[in-house]
């Protein structure tokens, strides 16, 4: 073997830099990989709450064993055919597909929380920012539909930037049809827990997330309707620090609680106990 | 006095022309022939300019200074108006305005974006973009409509909901995010119609209907095109592609299934000839309003349901 083909396995096979160290992307404070995780992915230093895929949520929040994916096989597909000129829907679907071995921006199914059987819509910002098309939509009314019809509470996971703008109108529409899912749950009093993490806004905000019986956020997560920049923009005002988190909105009325991700089951679960009795 | 977007410069020259000539001669005897021959050509360069607008130019038109408003719509379609005030919650929104309206004989509960034909009126009505108040006070009135059996019409034309720190501080997400939620059950018929801007969330707030119709010039969009150039472009001077991509006309809407059917405008535009648009109007929402008020409830709701549940397209 060449001397220097070698030497090359030999530094790949050195743990490099990332496999022992993760930046906390709020306070780039070093965190050893293994506390990063033994901490839910929340920093230590500074209590950044940073964002999770959804399988990981699945870990944190399901009793382990008990989850069922249900709806995984929809995926988007390009009605409008859009394309843009730094490249097509369609493309950026397939990068997206590849990269997170999702289907969607939202994975869906049943699972128990201590014991409680539930239907649940976690969202995964990595797909497309999480961001909510046909495909999105109709997993999340699917499975509000489970829930209503076996009468079993509902928990959506929202982390998203919004409607997703490559299905125009459509996506829109995902809005409206997530809502009347809900509104069946509520007319049969089904419970409906809404969670939202960082970041829920645009049209994310103004349907499912807003709308929960409870309204459970993560600490520090970005919440709101209209970009930031485009109010400063509009109102050329210059916006108070907190605008639009997740205590922001505590504090005005529109979240029950925010509570930390290491309490996230425990809160759910005596939740869960006065709306499952 | 007309106003002319660049591409009607052509029309607006003949226009321009045939008024010259009208006022020149006081003996019309022989400019006459002349008049019809140009009235006839620019039928013709009319037909020609109008039925091959681009996505933008449709934007344009919709969001023309001279096109009908609410408050036109309100005189020209419906009698004995009253309009009703206030959320009950913290004020009273103009950008978002309702009431009760008779249509024909037909009582109704009208609701709709606010917009105004003046800087002043505009100022007043925050160029038809509510705060949460509006879509508040819109949820309070559909409810009284269901209370007192009255039918919903919705007008629907605003660029979305006013994008400011109040807004956020009361809480537009959830204000939007209760309408959908609510409208999508109350149990009376819902007609949305979309006589200009159709934008985003801000639209949709009070476009949860039975029937979704759009007026031929208008548009409907997930984000303005200006918007989404700006974010996928990253240039917002990309937004004459952007409205292409997002297929935001009333033709494509049809086509998506996000409308029900297209109302007609004169060619050109509304703004050309407002009542006849306002006949219309009044025409098809009296067709589609026996349809739906002949449903029973439950009938109704479930109708309501499969329609939103429907919507959208993806691979299985």
């Amino acid at each position: 073997m060449p001397w220097f083909t070698k030497n090359k396995i030999e530094t790949e096979q050195k743990p490099t830099k990332e496999d022992i160290w993760v930046r906390c992307e709020s306070c780039n404070a070093h965190i050893f990989k293994e506390d990063w995780y033994s901490n839910l992915k929340v920093c230590p230093k500074c209590n950044y709450h940073a964002k999770l895929t959804a399988f990981e949520r699945v870990e944190q929040i399901i009793d382990s064993d008990t989850f069922k994916e249900m709806f995984e096989s929809i995926t988007p597909c390009d009605p409008l055919h859009f394309v843009y000129n730094k490249g097509s829907y369609s493309d950026k679907v397939n990068d997206a597909r590849i990269k997170t071995k999702l289907n969607e921006a939202v994975v869906t199914g049943i699972g128990k929380i201590d014991e409680v059987a539930v239907a649940v819509a976690i969202m995964d910002f990595r797909f497309l920012g999480g961001s909510l098309g046909s495909g999105t939509g109709e997993k999340i009314l699917l499975m509000s539909n489970y829930a209503y019809s076996h009468r079993i509470p509902f928990l959506i996971f929202s982390a998203s930037g919004g409607a997703r703008m490559h299905e125009g109108t459509l996506s829109l529409m995902q809005m409206a049809k997530t809502c009347a899912g809900i509104a069946r749950l509520n007319e049969k009093k089904i419970p409906y827990i809404s969670i939202l993490t960082d970041p829920t806004t645009g049209g994310v905000s103004a349907s499912f997330a807003m709308v929960g019986d409870i309204n459970i956020a993560e600490p520090g997560a970005l919440v709101g309707f209209a970009g930031r920049r485009v109010i400063e923009q509009t109102i050329k005002q210059k916006l108070p620090e907190n605008f639009q988190t997740a205590e922001y909105f505590l504090e005005h009325g529109f979240i029950d609680m925010i509570v930390e991700r290491k309490n996230l089951k425990k809160t759910l679960k005596q939740i869960l106990s006065y709306c499952t009795r | 006095m007309d106003e002319y977007f660049d591409f009607e410069k052509p029309v607006a020259e003949i226009e321009r022309t045939i008024e010259k000539l009208k006022n020149l001669s006081p003996e019309k005897g022989n400019m006459a022939d002349e008049i019809a021959e140009l009235q006839k050509k620019c039928m013709v360069l009319r037909e020609d300019v109008y039925s091959h607008l681009s996505p933008w130019q449709m934007v344009q038109i919709a969001r023309h200074p001279q096109r009908p408003v609410l408050q036109d719509y309100i005189s020209m379609i419906f009698s004995d108006f009253v309009e009703l005030h206030g959320d009950r919650r913290f004020s009273d929104d103009e950008a978002l305005i309702g009431g009760f309206a008779r249509l024909n004989r037909q009582p109704v509960m009208l609701i709709g974006h606010n917009k105004g034909k003046n800087i002043d009126q505009n100022i007043r009505r925050n160029f038809a973009q509510p705060r949460p108040e509006g879509y508040r006070k819109a949820l309070r009135l559909m409810q009284l409509a269901e209370k007192y059996k009255l039918p919903i019409i919705s007008f629907v034309d605003t660029q979305g909901a006013f994008p400011g720190l109040d807004g956020e501080e009361r809480g537009v997400a959830e204000a939007i995010a209760r309408n959908l939620t609510e409208m999508a059950r109350l149990e009376t018929p819902i007609i949305v119609v979309i006589t200009g801007e159709g934008g985003s969330g801000g639209a949709l707030g009070i476009a949860v209907g039975d029937v979704i119709l759009m007026l031929s010039y208008s548009v409907y969009s997930v984000i303005s095109a200006e918007g989404c150039a700006s974010i996928l472009w990253r240039d917002a001077s990309y937004a004459p592609q952007a409205a292409t991509a997002l297929k935001i006309t009333a033709p494509s809407q049809l086509e998506l299934g996000v409308v029900d059917e297209i109302i007609n405008e004169p060619l050109g535009g509304a703004h050309r000839d407002p009542e006849a648009t306002a006949s219309e109007i009044k025409r098809v929402l009296l067709k589609q309003l026996k349809k739906v008020t002949d449903y029973s409830t439950s009938k109704l709701l479930s109708r309501r349901f499969e329609k939103f549940s429907n919507m959208g397209k993806f691979n299985k």
